[in-house]
């Protein structure tokens, strides 16, 4: 969605920069996986604040529903069942967009303006200006962006960034019973999650940490993991995620190099002709064909 | 439109029209596609009805250039198998581009720099096509990673091919008398003796 705004960050396949005078401190959400108990109860309001609904599914045999991210469920909930130390654990992780510092959607997006990222931290898809090719999935390190089948679109969790540039909390965090979800700045959210793990550390979760992985330039959805140490444990949560090295070379020294080539080519065409000119018949060989013919 | 009843016929009109399909094509694409490359190239879009239109019609021109370039390599491939000749003329290529190319090795319909533009062409077209239907994400939904190698690989053949087109294009200008063969078919017999020696002696028998 688009919002006037003065506090651009980086905007999608554009060179020079946005608006940026105004400053914004960096928000995030928090999202503290050990007192959530998977209500869903965020995914609701998640629908409700936007005004979308999701297809109704079917039961796939697990708690998972839907069972993926759509272009109208920008957060859903994934149960993993873990074993650990002998015990089962139900790991309830609320999956979405992570809005990265160094988002690869926005360094993928080839079409201007379609994705904008705010100085608070937000990555926000503005789908009037969004194409359709789907290269934000491409360059995506979570797998969240997905293209809707109704206008070829793609469409993920805005962070409520219309709330939020308000002054309010996202939907999700509103909703939420438990407290599992947090909003406010990056640098209390890291506090609070703080307190979070140690008090999880003393309850003898000894690799409780913080999930703000360092290879994005760290997230803006944060998340208090019991077993930080391991997060594939939560249905595949990325160990080290960072943009793919494929992509960093697509979007990157591709760029100007490919386009340095082709101007190098088509400059080299320009000076060969004007310096050795045109490579004619020569007036020796007409001579020779007129006679080869009359003869 | 006979011009001269001695000039050699160089093309029939299938081979002419085939060619062109696939030039149009190639341009269209190069133009679309420059613009989902980089931001620089993004007015462009303007060419094809917006950015939108421009993502819908790439891969379908991609497939028209894909059809029709099969057909030419059917049609030409058995002239561009390289010979001794060829690649003694490839060695020689300094010389042709100084502007002097008196001494270079007699030539068939074809030189070996033509030949091998030909197979270079015919490799970047299928890297195209198959990391191209990685990338079109309308209608297929491929694991991440195989679309993050054909985006590098699309990329990167479509550039070294827009270099090679325009050496191409740039051949046909420079050699004067040539772009003729595409536009009507036909070449004069003093540009066949130049530039095709012993082509020349196999269409007049001299």
């Amino acid at each position: 969605m688009a919002l006037q705004s003065l506090d651009i960050a980086r905007r999608s396949a554009t060179t020079t920069p946005s608006p940026s005078v105004r400053q914004a401190t960096e928000v995030a959400k928090l999202i503290d996986v050990s007192t959530c108990i998977g209500c869903k109860a965020c995914q609701a309001a998640c629908l409700e604040w936007n005004d979308l609904r999701d297809e109704v599914g079917s039961n796939v045999g697990v708690y998972d529903n839907p069972a993926d991210l759509t272009e109208n469920s920008w957060t859903v909930m994934r149960f993993a069942e873990v074993e650990e130390a002998g015990k089962l654990e139900w790991l309830i992780r609320k999956d979405g967009c992570m809005h990265c510092a160094d988002p690869g959607c926005v360094k993928a997006c080839p079409a201007p303006g379609a994705i904008i990222q705010y100085a608070n931290g937000i990555v926000d898809f503005h789908e009037e200006n969004c194409i359709g090719c789907g290269y934000c999935i491409t360059g995506c390190p979570f797998n969240v962006p997905r293209l809707s089948k109704k206008d070829g679109k793609a469409y993920k969790c805005t962070l409520c960034s219309d709330r939020v540039a308000v002054g309010q909390a996202p939907a999700c965090i509103k909703s939420c019973p438990t407290g599992a979800l947090q909003f406010g700045s990056k640098e209390q959210m890291k506090d609070y999650a703080a307190q979070r793990i140690a008090d999880l550390k003393e309850r003898g979760y000894k690799d409780a940490g913080l999930y703000d992985p360092p290879g994005v330039g760290g997230t803006h959805v944060m998340y208090v993991l019991h077993h930080a140490d391991r997060p594939q444990l939560y249905s595949g949560l990325p160990a080290d995620p960072a943009i793919s090295p494929l992509v960093h070379l697509w979007k990157g020294v591709t760029k100007p190099l490919a386009t340095a080539v082709m101007a190098v080519v088509g400059f080299a065409g320009l000076f060969h002709y004007v310096t050795k000119g045109p490579n004619e018949v020569s007036k020796e060989t007409e001579k020779e064909v007129e006679k080869e013919d009359a003869a | 439109m006979i011009r001269d009843p001695k000039d050699l016929q160089r093309y029939t009109a299938p081979e002419r029209a085939n060619h062109w399909v696939v030039g149009m094509s190639f341009i269209l694409l190069a133009l679309s596609g420059l613009t989902l490359f980089h931001p620089l190239y993004w007015p462009l879009t303007n060419l094809f009805g917006g950015g939108t239109w421009t993502r819908i019609l790439h891969p379908f021109l991609g497939v028209l250039m894909a059809l029709s370039f099969i057909a030419l390599f059917v049609r030409f491939k058995a002239l561009n198998v390289m010979t001794q000749t060829d690649w003694a003329w490839v060695n020689r290529v300094k010389e042709m581009v100084e502007g002097d190319d008196h001494n270079m090795p007699e030539q068939g319909k074809y030189n070996g720099g033509q030949k091998l533009l030909f197979w270079a062409l015919a490799v970047c077209m299928l890297l195209l096509l198959v990391s191209g239907v990685m990338l079109w994400r309308a209608y297929f939904n491929l694991p991440v990673g195989m679309v993050r190698f054909g985006a590098v690989i699309h990329a990167a053949s479509a550039a070294f091919m827009i270099g090679l087109i325009t050496v191409h294009v740039y051949a046909a200008i420079w050699v004067k008398g040539t772009i003729r063969a595409m536009w009507y078919g036909t070449v004069t017999r003093a540009w066949a003796k130049q530039h095709h020696r012993s082509w020349y002696r196999q269409m007049t028998g001299k």
